[in-house]
């Protein structure tokens, strides 16, 4: 079966990437298996400078999840640009840069550095970052921001697809997503993590040195297939689904809502393999579904009349 | 065979040491060995158990107590979810392992060489002295709470000069503490080298100690980790500039004087 992907210029050679912030700068998995077998990369956040990130303890397991808040600890988009970014284009794999900025000028300089950069395929705009206090949170909840945001990339990006990817901590994601596309995205990527908190009744401290983290894995794959499900419904741009796969099942199920695309998190840390066979997985299970193709069985739910 | 991957392995055996599995007591599991071109004591791995499902999401990191062609062992103590029921594994089942991960302790054959272990901190030290050219140029301390026949330290005094004291009141502490000062100093004098793993006061007591005396020192740190691999960030620590640094890429082994604990 045919598992290529294209949308909005982005040619991918299977539904599956890696989510930002899980697959490192991809290099750190060469050793498990073939990055070439996946759909797409989407690398650690990139700032303007280098960031330190949050103190720690930055990460808690939870009931099947974890808690994260890193705070887009990178080397910079110069750094990424010059040693990482070489090698991983040599690769036949779609790069996605993700980018985090504190305001739209900044966002926008951020997608002009990478704008040149042929190893790029997309960039990821982060306006949902939960963990950064001088303001990751104002951009994914605000959609006027959004807009601001989108539009501030896409003016820079020259011919690079821009993804927006959005927020669940908002009141109406569908309203968001709108605002994107009034921005000028390409595509949307849902869901980031979940604003969350874990504590310690014995030592009376948060588990987390930043207190409020991001909710991921298989605990939020519910409310990320709600908000797909939600913006497809208000858009007519592609979506990238993200949150909780842990399975070509889980996979799928997204696609069926009607993503493009998925992306991979938090199942990369139960083993550092898991997504170079989804791809492969996700094929056979559709075969074994009966579906004529991908695009037969995207979208195809059947909602209750 | 390969530098370093991850694959579904056999457990072949998991055995208590001193006592029994319990909460709070130790075991050893012994996995099959998978196609590595090879390892170096200091280094560890990530396993789950590919029963966890989606319950616990994360692998769990131990230093590699020692290996052959043959198997894997990992000394582990019971101390959480994870541990408890890795402690259930029965002979048969199925874990998955990546690794060899993370540097190794620095090895000196001709240099005399101090190893101190705080407790569950011993593990990497048995394959350091298994697979050190001149034992003789080697000596254990041991601080330890549990029963001493809950650690691997005999089979290691028989190799090495061993020297352990066990923490049951608070002035063995300072017992501790001055024995370890006293080794430390010594050490620093005629320019040998330290090696450590244990708990992080046990670290920062083995810090202090060797930037005062001008000691040449490595601490293996083992902060949580969700992947073990470098991307998660969610296991740095600070390098001697202040960056976050990955342990579980720049370490788990860094030089005393190269680290913030």
């Amino acid at each position: 079966m045919d598992m290529k992907v294209s949308f909005g210029g982005l040619d991918l050679k299977n539904p599956v990437m890696t989510a930002s912030g899980t697959f490192g700068f991809g290099l750190e998995f060469a050793p498990y298996g073939d990055l070439e077998k996946l759909g797409g990369i989407v690398a650690k956040g990139l700032s303007l400078k280098p960031r330190e990130g949050n103190p720690m303890p930055r990460i808690a397991e939870t009931p099947c999840g974890m808690l994260n808040a890193i705070g887009i600890q990178n080397p910079g988009v110069e750094a990424f640009v010059t040693k990482y970014l070489p090698a991983l284009a040599r690769k036949d794999v779609a790069v996605v840069a993700n980018l985090y900025a504190c305001d739209a000028e900044e966002f926008g300089e951020l997608a002009g550095v990478l704008a040149g950069e042929d190893g790029v395929a997309a960039l990821e705009v982060n306006v949902s970052c939960p963990n950064v206090k001088e303001g990751g949170i104002a951009f994914g909840q605000d959609p006027a921001q959004i807009g601001r945001v989108t539009e501030a990339v896409k003016k820079m990006a020259g011919n690079k697809h821009v993804m927006v990817k959005l927020s669940p901590n908002v009141t109406d994601i569908a309203v968001c997503a709108r605002a994107a596309v009034d921005g000028g995205a390409d595509s949307l990527s849902l869901i980031n993590t979940l604003s969350g908190m874990a504590v310690d009744i014995r030592n009376r401290k948060p588990r987390i040195a930043n207190v409020i983290a991001g909710l991921s894995g298989p605990a939020i794959k519910p409310v990320a297939l709600r908000c797909v499900h939600q913006v497809v419904q208000a858009v007519d741009i592609p979506v990238v689904g993200i949150g909780g796969i842990a399975s070509a099942e889980d996979a799928l199920e997204f696609i069926l809502v009607g993503a493009h695309a998925v992306q991979v998190g938090t199942a990369n840390f139960l083993r550092p393999d898991f997504a170079f066979t989804l791809a492969d997985e996700m094929e056979s299970l559709l075969e074994e579904l009966g579906a004529e193709s991908l695009d037969e069985f995207r979208g195809s739910l059947q909602l209750p009349l | 065979m390969s530098l370093r991957n991850c694959r579904n392995v056999k457990v072949l055996e998991v055995s208590p040491v001193g006592q029994s599995k319990a909460a709070g007591e130790f075991f050893e599991l012994k996995l099959e060995y998978p196609d590595w071109d090879g390892w170096k004591p200091g280094q560890f791995v990530m396993i789950r158990p590919v029963d966890w499902e989606l319950d616990l999401l994360w692998g769990r990191p131990f230093s590699i107590c020692s290996a052959d062609g043959e198997s894997v062992t990992l000394f582990i103590q019971n101390v959480g979810r994870g541990t408890s029921r890795i402690a259930q594994l029965q002979p048969g089942d199925t874990v998955a392992m990546w690794g060899p991960l993370g540097n190794s302790f620095a090895m000196e054959p001709e240099t005399p060489t101090l190893l101190l272990a705080g407790g569950i901190g011993i593990a990497p030290f048995r394959g350091y002295v298994e697979s050190h050219p001149h034992p003789e140029n080697l000596q254990l301390f041991l601080a330890h709470r549990m029963p001493l026949e809950c650690y691997p330290f005999k089979t290691l005094s028989d190799k090495v000069e061993g020297q352990c004291i066990i923490e049951e009141k608070p002035e063995d502490l300072d017992a501790i503490i001055n024995t370890m000062k006293g080794l430390i100093q010594e050490y620093a004098k005629k320019d040998g080298l330290i090696l450590s793993c244990g708990p992080t006061p046990f670290m920062k007591t083995v810090q202090r100690f060797a930037n005062e005396f001008g000691a040449r020192a490595q601490v293996s740190l083992e902060n949580r980790m969700a992947c073990g691999v470098g991307a998660c960030l969610g296991c740095v620590t600070k390098d001697g500039e202040g960056h976050h640094v990955q342990v579980c890429t720049k370490g788990p082994v860094f030089w005393a004087d190269k680290v913030e604990l």
